[in-house]
């Protein structure tokens, strides 16, 4: 930000000297083409008109709001208790919300599925009983809940609201449970993970990559060494190796801080990095200077001066750094060592779908892989937004 | 550039012992010493141990001393070669290691010479062409390369391939060679396989690269010298080939140091989803059956190759950047 102010400040002062030489028409086409705001806007103000002006990263950020709102109000949205089996709906395709019968408009309504064993392949094969419409309601009661701990409620958005016609949006897996349902449950492991992994590793590394960068000299040096050595180690093997030691039988909060831990043990590096630089680059700075001469100490210094001057580019980096949580979370639990069954996320869900002969069957199990690709973009894309907003040289 | 050498190989030293000892503290994490659990399964499955014997195997892995202790008396052994035994295969480590490494490097060097060969050419012509089409095409996937986990596109090659093509793409052998020991038919075979694990492994380092070099290629091409080049007259072809990008070439020699660790961590994910005979699914087998000697063992071989990959690629460096060799010089 004293970057940009330093720009915004430049700005004023060309503009002061430059009019006396130009004419009053060059002058107001001038002002015209730059908004005039720009001159008196706060730093925030600034970043935030840049940011609104990436329309994807705008998207994208609207996206990210309705996965989380999704994933908080996971109950009320699921049909189905993502824990039910069912023994009539065993890998059971997708079905399909129907509007039109007998070529008029019929409202939306399901039909229910009879399955029927192919006696070649031994495989459930699953058909429309078109004989009865089961409208889809609004609004339903269902199973019971708590929403957001508190709130104990049996409402849910959508349903058939009869006993045993279900309906299952993408499929049921192989005990017959609802995978819509399960990748709305898995939302609130999955999409949590990477902000509580960022806030560790953000916590790491503002204080490691701080300190390096402040004090410099023997401590930087050693604090680079380290950096450049946990950057070097494949970080994949190396948190299998500590996941795998933890022990089995942890009930499943203790086990999501355990695993959320290991994974930030390797994502500080790159985040102290970018505080570190920053670090050196402004202790030469002549507002730090001033503030020192001023007779300022140590750490009001770090806090007053340096760290709102780069808060905007640490917003951006840790954006930018969730996404690897995520898939990092998805890929051990993908494994077998991150998140165990009882527990949803994404990558436990995925885990169903681990050989060919499960996805050739029921490629519907890929579905909350979908949801890990869109979340990354998502992320990527708002993190790319907000680095390009916090840039002061960013051409407008 | 002597000092510099001198200094490289010495963190290359300082590297590989905070790798040994974190592979040590990884074999040593599993509650209970693996003595204890390796005896409790010798008398699950019903031989007798006795007394001597712990006291010898004891002894063997030197459990009687400090952790300090156990962790010299490993590492010795393993630079010797001894990695020690893993308990689950009944036989030393360092016969189960060997192949499964070879194959993972084989892997790794194929998806860095994919990565290579699309990067270059799809990275200068975007740079070139600058909002085309082409340019917003290739922006397009890299984004979803990067997205997309590993395992993720494994399964949905894997899940086209065998619902469209009918084929199973898993596996490096067919089945006549995958026992079979190594002959020119094996290794033909093992072209057709490799191409999946290749492009799999290859896309996300691809997508990187391709950023890379359109991001730093479009910094050099507004630069003065071009600009004169061109009023000299010489042609478009000669002005972007002859400078521009043998500057902008640096990121494809030193992203070995940052994609060989992300290479090797998609090889051993992607290895277990299309069953490729390396690394990845013994590790976790060993992980999942606390063989923590074998584990261990792969850990610090895998860290291994990726220290030896980034020094490779510093000294590459060092040969092809004169900025690099006189500024080492000029220190």
């Amino acid at each position: 930000m004293a970057e940009a102010d330093r720009e915004h400040g430049a700005g004023v002062e060309t503009r002061e000297l430059v009019v006396p030489r130009v004419s009053e028409a060059e002058r107001a086409a001038a002002l015209d083409d730059r908004d005039d705001r720009e001159f008196y806007a706060s730093q925030w103000q600034l970043m935030r008109r840049r940011f609104f002006r990436h329309k994807v990263a705008v998207g994208a950020t609207v996206v990210l709001g309705m996965l989380y709102l999704a994933a908080l109000f996971s109950p009320f949205l699921s049909p189905h208790d993502p824990v039910l089996r069912s023994l009539a709906y065993k890998e059971a395709p997708p079905m399909v919300v129907r509007w039109f019968a007998e070529g008029r408009l019929r409202g939306p309504f399901v039909y229910p599925l009879t399955s029927e064993l192919d006696r070649e392949t031994y495989e459930n094969v699953y058909q429309e009983d078109r004989a009865q419409r089961y409208p889809v309601k609004l609004f339903v009661r269902g199973f019971e809940y708590k929403l957001l701990g508190l709130f104990a409620s049996d409402l849910h958005l959508f349903g058939t609201g009869v006993e045993g016609v279900p309906v299952h949006l993408f499929g049921t897996d192989a005990l017959g449970r609802d995978v819509f349902s399960r990748t709305l449950y898995g939302a609130q492991i999955s999409l949590s993970v990477g902000l509580v992994g960022v806030a560790i590793s953000f916590f790491l590394g503002i204080l490691i990559g701080g300190v390096a960068g402040f004090f410099g000299g023997t401590v930087d040096e050693v604090v680079q060494r380290l950096i450049e050595i946990i950057i070097g180690i494949p970080s994949l093997p190396l948190w299998m190796g500590l996941s795998a030691a933890l022990p089995t039988g942890w009930p499943v909060l203790k086990m999501y801080f355990a695993i959320t831990v290991i994974v930030s043990l390797i994502g500080w590096t790159s985040l102290a990095r970018v505080v570190r630089g920053k670090f050196l680059s402004l202790r030469e700075e002549d507002f730090v200077v001033a503030a020192k001469l001023a007779g300022r100490r140590d750490l009001p210094t770090i806090f007053l001066h340096m760290v709102p001057s780069f808060l905007s580019h640490i917003i951006a980096s840790l954006t930018l750094a969730i996404p690897s949580m995520i898939l990092a979370e998805t890929a051990l639990s993908f494994l077998g060592l991150g998140m165990q069954p009882p527990a949803m996320s994404w990558g436990v869900l995925l885990k169903a779908a681990q050989n060919v002969h499960s996805i050739a069957l029921a490629p519907w199990l890929m579905i909350p892989g979908l949801f890990v690709i869109i979340t990354v973009l998502a992320f990527n894309f708002v993190g790319d937004g907000l680095r390009d907003a916090a840039d002061p040289y960013a051409s407008h | 550039m002597v000092d510099y050498l001198i200094r490289r190989f010495m963190n290359m030293l300082l590297a590989l012992i905070v790798i040994s000892f974190l592979s040590f503290v990884i074999i040593q994490l599993p509650p209970g010493d693996y003595l204890t659990s390796y005896i409790t399964r010798l008398r699950a499955q019903g031989e007798l141990v006795s007394e001597e014997m712990v006291a010898s195997l004891t002894l063997q892995y030197g459990l009687d001393k400090s952790f300090m202790g156990q962790y010299w008396k490993w590492i010795t052994n393993f630079v010797q070669g001894d990695m020690g035994q893993s308990f689950r295969y009944q036989t030393p480590v360092n016969e189960l290691v060997w192949e499964r490494i070879g194959l993972t490097l084989v892997i790794s060097t194929s998806s860095l010479i994919f990565i290579w060969v699309v990067a270059f050419p799809v990275g200068i012509y975007v740079a070139v062409r600058q909002y085309s089409p082409g340019d917003y095409v290739a922006t397009f996937f890299s984004f979803i390369g990067l997205a997309v986990p590993n395992f993720m596109l494994a399964l949905v090659l894997m899940y086209v391939s065998f619902r469209y093509l009918r084929i199973d793409v898993g596996g490096l052998f067919s089945l006549q060679y995958q026992d079979a020991p190594w002959s020119f038919g094996k290794m033909i075979d093992l072209l057709g396989h490799l191409w999946i694990p290749t492009i799999v492994l290859g896309s996300a380092g691809t997508a990187g690269l391709v950023r890379i070099m359109r991001a730093n290629l479009l910094d050099e091409l507004r630069k003065l010298y071009v600009i004169t080049a061109r009023a000299k007259g010489l042609t478009e072809n000669r002005i972007v080939m002859k400078y521009p990008v043998r500057v902008a070439l640096n990121p494809f020699i030193s992203t070995v140091g940052w994609t060989l660790p992300q290479l090797i961590s998609g090889a051993t994910i992607t290895a277990v989803v299309l069953n490729l005979p390396t690394t990845g699914p013994l590790l976790i087998d060993a992980l999942l059956a606390q063989d923590m000697f074998l584990a261990g063992s792969f850990i610090m071989l895998l860290s291994i190759l990726t220290v030896i990959g980034t020094l490779i690629s510093d000294l590459l460096l060092i040969v092809i950047d004169p900025r690099i060799r006189f500024e080492k010089k000029a220190n």
